[in-house]
């Protein structure tokens, strides 16, 4: 073994650790489409929900800060996915709810243009979605 | 560099509202300071993790988060932290008021 190949080595071992406690769905965030998206989530094919409520402004004036709040009444709701279809990467983000958590987050986010927001639960390991449009007048992805 | 966070915690309809604010840019790949966000967001309760959070580049700049948690008593610890791409990391804590 050549001591670069060693130090490459200990480079992947001291850097495995950090990986682990930071878990970041890469293939998930690095889609380009909302089907991809949930693919990348194992969350293909949901089923369309009533009990998934989203609160959100019908139009936003400012597609850098849109304010939404999202939660789910279906019993056994283990994770919220927040996916902006027209966004250049529709996954914005994923809450997993533990024990002693209530399936509720409310979040500013960014949109680059009037899109479907889609959420998708996930409740006793079945996924589920509730869909909702936000008209927005300026985007809010450049600058 | 990790700015300060604000966090309030408070009693509501028998649950605990957790108010977070982080500063950080979280600017995307197409603004000129190039991709810079937050990654993972975990809150606690006590010392046990009740949230954890993935969000991308598209979280609006300086994310504030509303969490509700379970019941809850006045004293109880809440504690919030995240981590973003390039490793930077901060956390705040806070008694339930």
């Amino acid at each position: 073994m050549t001591r670069r190949s060693l130090l490459a080595l200990l480079g992947v071992l001291l850097a495995k650790p950090l990986a682990v406690l930071a878990a970041w769905n890469e293939q998930a965030f690095g889609a380009k489409s909302a089907a991809d998206a949930l693919k990348g989530l194992g969350a293909g094919a949901p089923q369309p929900s009533k009990d998934i409520l989203i609160e959100a402004p019908q139009i936003a004036e400012n597609g850098a800060v849109v304010p939404i709040e999202i939660s789910s009444s279906l019993p056994g709701t283990t994770s919220i996915a927040v996916i902006i279809e027209k966004n250049p990467f529709p996954l914005t983000g994923k809450f997993d709810f533990k024990d002693g958590a209530l399936p509720f987050v409310k979040l500013n986010v960014k949109m680059g243009e009037t899109s479907d927001v889609r959420v998708v639960a996930v409740a006793g390991g079945k996924p589920y979605v509730a869909t909702r449009e936000i008209k927005v007048t300026i985007g809010g992805c450049g600058g | 560099m990790a700015g300060p966070m604000k966090m309030r915690a408070t009693l509501a309809g028998g649950n605990t509202d957790v108010r977070v604010l982080m500063t950080h840019p979280m600017t995307t790949a197409q603004m000129k300071e190039g991709l810079h966000h937050i990654q993972n967001v975990a809150v606690k309760q006590n010392g046990r993790t009740v949230v954890e959070a993935e969000i991308s580049q598209a979280v609006s700049r300086n994310p504030v988060f509303t969490f509700r948690l379970k019941g809850g008593a006045k004293g109880d610890r809440i504690e919030v932290s995240w981590l973003d791409n390039k490793g930077e990391t901060n956390k705040i804590e806070t008694a339930v008021a």
